[in-house]
């Protein structure tokens, strides 16, 4: 049996603690809001598109130690990339966790959630806040397509 | 017969393999009796066959076992009759069935009264009732503690009331409900009761004359039975009036091409074959359970979860869901501000300590007591100190790994 105090890694907790990206944009042009109906965790994220790049992003996490340390990390690492950037990195976390793929070159520090390959039902927790951000990224390339601003 | 938490572990096979184990999720799901095991087991290799349709012998063996299995539930709910006994494949089945079929019976603006205590699973129903036939929703608040608030019981039930849908025991807080105050404010309304009973069950057998409602829901796999087997019980003239719910085999006297005419309950509302070999387990689960010394069991329950709770006091900041004081069940819900559950079942788990994290689809009573999600312990009648002690050693050391 796997130890789950190894999940726990610092790295975690520090990610968790900080909340990088915590918080509002004024300026967002897409959000998406989702939740984990599993646990009732929720993630808000925001994103400020410009020239096709995420060049703003903010979220709201109420969530588990991982859940948070997941959006933390978005919150340092996804300004400037794009919708297809991001889709890259969620199915290559996605296929780590499944045990199906190596740690993705390109977001290193997603080698934090390796332990998590263990317990299936936490990759949720840990895919939430990226599934929230694809899910922002479609509503704002909507919005900028229709001139509309929606919400999921 | 008086046993011991230890003996009563023995008799139950996973719990007897895994001595290391603290199981505290028996209000999700309890663990299997090894009499449920060996009943479906004798009945799949001995009487396996559909019920009520063949007229070979073993069609009439199967036939016999499922008639025997009705007559068990009757008798652990006390009920007048085994033909008011339904089988379904659980609680949230036979709370749909009702909500189906003697939905069915109501008229736009007709009420049915919740409370906010309830499982999803007298929730969704209703109001999935409530869009397609426009009937109305009331709730019964919650106090502080999560125990109904019937202090406006007539207002909230208003002219039209015709049922008054309730859980017997929160899954979340524990708080029983005070059921002959509802039924004594239903009947003088003129309205029916449902009694969710899926909590309550695991607990020793129930008597729905002496309960005095009209519809009893409960799951076999909460009161160490098997899974995928339910039972609705309904008062015989209430059943009477309700149609079918699922159409199918086995509910019909006759069809043609023109119409079907339907069969008495409960055969009615069991459309398709049904759970048997479940329902055979789950009757010799019952029967054990009708074996047992109740009174004794109730005392050692409450016992630990006084222990439980007064351990759980002692945690800084450690937010405690339900009633402290007076008669609950021994399910304990807490909160800790800055943990969130599932980290803390993570950790303890790691400890051997089996327990729930979450909502436990109960959305509007958490938001009702002011948290989103929470920590869960439910003892059975195989728990004992040391799952308790286990509990609180695992807080204290998740409190010290995930700080």
């Amino acid at each position: 049996m796997s130890d789950p105090d190894a999940l726990y890694q610092d790295a975690i907790k520090q990610f968790a603690r900080a909340a990088h990206g915590h918080g509002q944009l004024e300026n967002a042009t897409g959000e998406a809001k989702l939740n984990n109906p599993l646990c009732g965790d929720r993630v808000r994220m925001q994103v400020a598109i410009d020239a096709g790049r995420i060049a703003a992003i903010a979220h709201d996490t109420r969530g588990c130690l991982l859940c948070r340390a997941a959006a933390a990390l978005i919150g340092v690492r996804a300004a400037g990339q794009d919708a297809a950037a991001m889709d890259a990195v969620t199915d290559a976390l996605d296929a780590m966790l499944k045990g199906v793929a190596p740690i993705p070159v390109a977001w290193p520090e997603l080698a934090m959630f390796e332990p998590a390959r263990a317990y299936p039902s936490r990759h949720k927790c840990v895919l939430l806040p990226f599934h929230a951000l694809q899910a922002a990224l479609r509503n704002a390339a909507a919005a900028t397509s229709s001139g509309d601003h929606r919400d999921q | 017969m008086s046993q011991t938490a230890a003996s009563l572990r023995e008799q139950f096979p996973l719990l007897a393999a895994a001595p290391e184990l603290h199981y505290l999720d028996s209000a999700a799901t309890a663990q299997i009796h090894r009499a449920a095991l060996d009943a479906v087991l004798h009945h799949e290799t001995t009487s396996r066959a559909n019920v009520m349709r063949g007229t070979y012998r073993l069609a009439e063996a199967a036939d016999r076992a499922y008639g025997a299995a009705r007559q068990s539930v009757a008798r652990f709910l006390n009920a007048d009759s085994a033909d008011e006994i339904v089988f379904t494949s659980g609680a949230t089945a036979a709370l749909n069935l009702v909500a189906h079929a003697f939905g069915a019976t109501l008229r736009p603006g007709d009420r049915v009264l919740l409370s906010v205590a309830e499982h999803h699973s007298n929730f969704v129903p209703w109001q999935m009732l409530r869009d397609r036939c426009g009937i109305e929703l009331a709730l019964i608040p919650v106090d502080a503690d999560g125990r109904l608030d019937l202090a406006h019981l007539p207002e909230l039930m208003g002219s039209r009331c015709r049922l008054v849908a309730v859980t017997q025991c929160s899954n979340v807080t524990g708080a029983w409900t005070d059921v002959a105050a509802i039924v004594a404010a239903a009947r003088k309304a003129g309205a029916r009761v449902l009694l969710d009973g899926a909590q309550a069950v695991q607990h020793g057998p129930q008597d729905v004359q002496a309960l005095d409602v009209d519809f009893y829901a409960f799951s076999g796999h909460k009161c160490f039975g098997p899974g995928g087997v339910g039972v609705l019980w309904g008062r015989a003239e209430v059943l009477a009036q309700m149609p079918p719910f699922h159409g199918g085999g086995g509910m019909i006297v006759e069809v043609t091409l023109q119409a079907t005419t339907w069969a008495e309950a409960p055969q009615r509302f069991e459309a398709g074959t049904p759970p048997i070999a479940q329902a055979v387990g789950l009757a010799a689960a019952l029967e054990w359970m009708m074996t047992l010394d109740w009174a004794a069991i109730a005392e050692r329950e409450d016992r630990l979860c006084r222990q439980l709770i007064d351990g759980l006091s002692r945690i800084p900041g450690l937010r405690l869901l339900g009633p402290l004081d007076g008669k609950r069940a021994p399910i304990v819900s807490f909160d800790m501000p800055g943990l969130h559950p599932h980290d803390i079942c993570q950790v303890l788990d790691a400890g051997n300590v089996a327990l729930r994290g979450g909502h436990h689809c109960a959305q509007p009573l958490l938001t009702a007591l002011g948290v989103d999600v929470c920590t869960r312990a439910s003892i059975a009648l195989y728990n004992d100190e040391a799952d308790v002690q286990a509990l609180q050693d695992g807080l204290d050391h998740a409190c010290r790994e995930l700080a």
